[in-house]
C-alpha cells in the first residue's frame, strides 16, 4: 500500500484511539461537577487514576506520528492554531495534576475537583475548536500561505459538540465503574447527554454539508454515497441500542460505553471520508506532504513492532483494575 | 495599551524564552524521577529478596514523592512535544525527518511503557502479586531510561549532526546509526543519567538527613541516608570524570562553546583557567579575572602549552551569550565539587562511626537537596545557550526557524505559562513538604496491611486484614517483635562499612 495512505491511517488510528480513550477520561472530568458530593467526585476521579496517563499518551503519539509522516503539516497546523493548541495543553495540565494532588489534599480537595473539571472541559472544548477550525476552513481557494481562521461560530459550535460527546463517553465509563445510587445518577446524566449529542451530531453534519460544497459533493455523489449513507443509519442504530441501557435499572456493564464509542467511530469515519485525501482540508494532500522514505519506513518498523505490545500491556492494566472502583487502591 | 504592545520584544525572543522556560521547568522533574525510580526498584528488590519490611517502608514512602514528581513531569512534558510545531514551525519542517522519528521511538518505547505500568506500580498493591508489582516498578524505571536515550540522541544530534544530507532545504537521513550515535551522544547520555542519579541521591539523602536531624523515623532514615550517601560517594567522582570527557568532546566539536565556557576571548597557547571573571562582550575581555596560569590548556589539551581557540575564531554574531555560558558552567562545577565533598565527608563520618549523628554533615545534606537539580539545569544552560546562535550546530540558525506568530500571542501564552507553572511549582513544594512532614508509614502498619509475600495473587478479592489478624501467619522477619533486630543485622550486613553507626 501507498506509504502516505498508511501514515494517514496510522494518524487516524492514533487520533481515534485518543478520542475514545482520553475522550472518556476527559468526559469524566466534564460530568464530575454534576455529581453530588466530594465522595462521588472522588470515586469518579479514582476510576481513572491508573490509566489517565496512558490515555493521554495517545495524544502525544498522534502528534508525533503526524510529525514523522507529515512534518510540514505538523508545522503548519500547530503554528496556525497556536492559541487553541496552547490553551488545550495548559488545560490538560490542570486536569493531570489534579489526579496527583487531589488524593493527598485535605482542605484543598474541592479546588482539585474544580481543577479536574475545568481542565477537562476546557481541553475538550479546544480540541473541538481545533477540529472545527480545520474542517470549517476547508476551501479550494485557500493556499498554504493563508492563516487558518480558528475562531468562528462553526468552530465554537464543534467545541461544544465535542464537550457533549466526551461527556457522554465519560458518563458511560462511570456507569461501568460505579454502583447503586451513584450509578443511577450517572445513568440519568448519560440519558440527557445522549439527546444533546444527537442534536449536535445532526446539526454539525447539516452545517458542514451546507457550508462545505466539497464535502457535500462527496456525500451526495453516486456511488460514493453508497458506502457513506450507512454512517448516519449506524449512528441512529447505536443511539437506539444505547437508550434502553440508560433507562433500565439493570447493570449494563461495559455495553453503554461500547455503544457510545461506536457512535464516535461512525462520526469519525464520516468525517474522514468527507476530507480524504486532504491532510490539511482543502490545501494539501497526503502525497504532497509525506516525509522522506528513510524517515517514514524507519518509524513504521517501530510502530508495527511496539503498538501490539503497547495494546497488550494497556489491556493488562485495564484488566488489573477491572470491576467497580474501590477507594482502597492507593499507595 | 498600545505602548505596551509596541514595547514587546519580538516573536523570536519570546518564543525562545518560552521554550527555555517550559523545558527548564520540565527537566527538573525527570531529573529526579529517573534516579528515584531506580532507587524504589532497588528497595523493592531488596524487600522481595530479604522479606524485610524496612525496605518496603522505603518503597512506600518514596512512592508518593515519586508520583507527584512524575505527574509534574508528564503534564509539563506533553507541552514540549507540541511546542516544536507551535513555536518553531520552520525548524519542525526542515529538521522533522531527522528528529521526529527519534521522538516517535521515545513515545513508543518509553512514554507508553511508563504510563502503562505506573498505574500498577502506584495503585496495584492489592491487585497483583508482589512479583508482578516489582516487574511494574522495574518497567517504569526502564521506561525513564529509554526516554533519556531517545531524547538525548535527538538533542545531541543538534550539537553534533551526523548521518544526514540536505535536499531542497530539508534534512534527510543517510544513516540512522550515525544519527542516533552521533559524536556527542554517548557522553551526553552518560553525563545526564549520572546527573539524574546524583540529583535523586541528593534528594533522598537530604530528606533522610532532615529526619535524622529532627530525630524522627530514625531506623527508617538510616537506611535511606546510608544508601544515598554511598551512591553520592561513588557517583560524584564518576560524574566528574565523565564530565571531563564530555568537555573534551565539546572542545573537539564545538570550540566556540568551549571558549565561552572557559571565558577565553583570544586564541592562545597555555591558556589560564579562569576561576572567576566578569566576561564583557563589548570589550571582548574579562574583568576581575582570577586565574590559574596554563591550567585550562592542561585540562583541555592535556599539555601545558596546548592551544585553545578563543571566541575570536568566529565573528561576534556567531558567538553565544558568553556570560550566561561562563557562569552557568561555574555553577555546575562548583556544585559538582560540593557533591564530591559531601560524598567524601560521608565516608569519613561513616568510618568515624557518626554518619547518622554528625550534625554539620546532616545539615549540609539538607541544604544540598536541590543541588543536583540546579547543577543539571546549569549544565543544560551551558549546553544549549552555548550552542547559540545555532539551533543545529553550524547549519540552522535559531532566529531563522521561528514560527511567524504575532508577538502578542506568544507574549500572552508566555505570561500564562509563567503564571500556571509558577503556581503549580509552589503547590508541588507544598505537597512535597506535606509528604515529608507526614513521614513514612510505620513498620507495624505495613505488616498489618501487607499479606505474606507471593500470596497476593491467590487472594485478589480477600480482605488483607483477615489474613494478618494472627501474628503466627507471618514469616519471622515480618513479625513486629523481631523486625528491629532483623533490620539492624540485615542492614549492617548489607552496608558492611558501617557497624557502629547503626546503633
Amino acid at each position: 500500500m501507498d506509504i502516505a495512505v498508511v501514515y494517514l491511517l496510522l494518524i487516524g488510528f492514533g487520533l481515534l484511539v485518543y478520542v475514545l480513550l482520553d475522550g472518556f477520561s476527559l468526559g469524566v472530568g466534564i460530568v464530575s461537577p454534576l455529581l453530588k458530593d466530594a465522595h462521588d467526585k472522588g470515586i469518579a476521579m479514582k476510576s481513572l487514576s491508573h490509566l489517565w496517563d496512558s490515555n493521554q499518551t495517545w495524544l502525544v503519539f498522534g502528534g508525533v506520528v503526524l510529525f514523522v509522516g507529515f512534518p510540514s503539516v505538523y508545522a503548519y497546523v500547530l503554528s496556525n492554531l497556536y492559541i487553541p493548541i496552547t490553551l488545550m495543553l495548559i488545560a490538560l495540565i490542570f486536569r493531570g495534576v489534579a489526579f496527583e494532588f487531589r488524593f493527598k489534599a485535605n482542605s484543598s480537595q474541592k479546588w482539585w475537583d474544580l481543577s479536574f473539571a475545568f481542565g477537562s472541559t476546557v481541553a475538550t472544548f479546544f480540541q473541538g475548536v481545533i477540529l472545527g477550525a480545520l474542517v470549517g476552513d476547508m476551501s479550494s481557494t485557500r493556499t498554504m500561505e493563508d492563516a487558518v481562521e480558528w475562531l468562528n461560530p462553526f468552530s465554537l459550535f464543534t467545541g461544544l459538540a465535542l464537550v457533549s460527546g466526551y461527556a457522554l463517553l465519560g458518563a458511560c465509563w462511570l456507569i461501568r465503574k460505579t454502583e447503586n445510587e451513584l450509578q443511577a445518577k450517572v445513568k440519568k446524566i448519560a440519558q440527557r447527554l445522549l439527546i444533546v449529542v444527537l442534536f449536535f451530531l445532526a446539526t454539525v453534519s447539516i452545517w458542514m454539508l451546507l457550508e462545505q460544497p466539497a464535502i457535500a459533493a462527496r456525500w451526495l455523489n453516486w456511488p460514493v454515497n453508497l458506502w457513506l449513507t450507512p454512517m448516519p443509519l449506524l449512528t441512529a442504530f447505536f443511539a437506539y441500542k444505547l437508550w434502553p441501557l440508560l433507562t433500565s435499572e439493570k447493570e449494563p456493564g461495559l455495553k453503554p460505553l461500547a455503544f457510545a464509542m461506536s457512535l464516535f467511530v461512525t462520526a469519525f469515519a464520516g468525517l474522514v471520508a468527507g476530507i480524504y485525501p486532504y491532510i490539511i482540508p482543502g490545501r494539501l494532500t497526503i502525497w504532497e506532504a509525506i516525509a522522506p522514505d528513510k524517515s517514514v519506513y524507519f518509524t513504521l518498523v517501530g510502530i508495527l513492532v511496539f503498538i501490539p505490545v503497547i495494546i497488550g500491556y494497556n489491556a493488562f492494566n485495564y484488566w488489573t483494575f477491572s470491576g467497580k472502583t474501590s477507594m482502597d487502591d492507593g499507595y | 495599551m498600545l505602548e505596551l504592545v509596541a514595547a514587546l520584544p519580538d516573536t523570536s525572543f519570546l518564543s525562545r524564552i518560552q521554550f527555555a522556560f517550559t523545558i527548564s521547568y520540565h527537566i527538573m522533574f525527570p531529573t529526579i524521577t529517573i534516579g528515584l525510580s531506580l532507587y524504589i526498584a532497588f528497595m523493592e528488590g531488596m524487600w522481595l529478596r530479604t522479606k524485610n519490611t524496612v525496605y518496603l517502608q522505603q518503597v512506600k514512602f518514596w512512592m508518593k514523592p515519586f508520583a507527584i514528581t512524575f505527574g509534574m513531569g508528564v503534564v509539563s512534558g506533553v507541552v514540549l512535544s507540541y511546542e516544536f510545531g507551535t513555536n518553531f514551525s520552520k525548524f519542525s519542517e526542515i529538521v522533522g525527518p531527522v528528529l521526529a522519528p527519534l521522538l516517535a521511538y521515545e513515545v513508543l518505547t518509553a512514554f507508553f511503557l511508563e504510563a502503562g505500568f505506573l498505574g500498577i506500580m502506584l495503585f496495584g498493591w492489592n491487585r497483583v502479586s508482589s512479583k508482578v508489582h516489582f516487574f511494574a516498578t522495574c518497567t517504569v524505571a526502564l521506561g525513564t531510561v529509554c526516554s533519556s536515550f531517545w531524547i538525548l540522541a535527538a538533542n545531541s544530534w543538534m550539537h553534533t549532526p551526523a548521518g544526514y544530507e540536505i535536499i531542497d532545504g530539508q534534512f534527510q537521513v543517510t544513516s540512522w546509526l550515525e544519527v542516533i550515535f552521533n559524536p556527542s551522544f554517548p557522553y551526553r547520555l552518560a553525563h545526564m543519567l549520572l546527573a539524574s542519579f546524583l540529583s535523586a541521591s541528593l534528594f533522598i539523602a537530604g530528606i533522610h538527613a532532615y529526619y535524622l536531624l529532627k530525630k524522627q523515623h530514625n531506623e527508617f532514615s538510616k537506611i535511606g541516608f546510608s544508601s544515598a550517601m554511598t551512591a553520592i560517594l561513588i557517583l560524584a567522582p564518576v560524574q566528574i570524570f565523565v564530565g571531563d570527557l564530555h568537555g573534551l568532546n565539546v572542545a573537539d566539536n564545538q570550540p566556540v562553546k568551549l571558549a565561552a565556557m572557559e571565558g577565553i576571548w583570544q586564541t592562545q597557547k597555555g591558556a589560564a583557567l579562569r576561576l572567576f571573571a566578569w566576561p564583557d562582550e563589548e570589550t571582548e575581555s574579562n574583568k576581575f579575572e582570577i586565574a590559574i596560569p596554563k591550567m585550562a590548556s592542561l585540562i583541555v589539551t592535556h599539555e601545558w602549552d596546548g592551544e585553545i581557540a578563543g571566541l575570536d575564531q568566529v565573528s561576534a554574531e556567531d558567538r553565544p551569550p558568553v556570560p550566561v555560558v561562563f557562569f552557568a558552567f561555574r555553577i555546575m562545577l562548583g556544585l559538582g565539587g560540593l557533591m564530591l565533598i559531601l560524598g567524601i565527608s560521608g565516608l569519613i563520618a561513616r568510618k568515624a562511626g557518626c554518619l547518622y549523628r554528625f550534625k554539620p554533615l546532616l545539615a549540609l545534606s539538607v541544604i544540598m537537596i536541590p543541588a543536583g537539580v540546579i547543577a543539571t539545569l546549569a549544565g543544560w544552560y551551558v549546553v544549549e545557550v552555548g550552542r547559540q546562535p545555532w539551533l543545529v550546530q553550524g547549519l540552522v540558525r535559531t532566529a531563522d526557524v521561528i514560527s511567524p506568530l504575532p508577538a502578542q500571542q506568544v507574549a500572552f501564552t508566555l505570561v500564562l505559562f509563567v503564571a500556571v507553572y509558577g503556581t503549580l511549582f509552589f503547590t508541588y513544594l507544598h505537597f512535597m513538604r506535606k509528604l515529608v512532614l507526614k513521614g513514612p508509614p510505620t513498620i507495624e502498619s505495613l505488616i498489618d496491611t501487607f499479606q505474606p509475600l507471593n500470596k497476593l495473587s491467590e487472594s485478589r478479592s480477600k480482605q488483607p486484614e483477615t489474613l494478618n489478624d494472627e501474628g503466627q501467619d507471618l514469616p519471622p522477619t515480618l513479625n513486629p517483635a523481631q523486625v528491629d533486630m532483623g533490620y539492624t543485622q540485615e542492614f549492617s550486613n548489607y552496608f558492611k562499612t558501617d557497624k557502629k553507626g547503626a546503633e
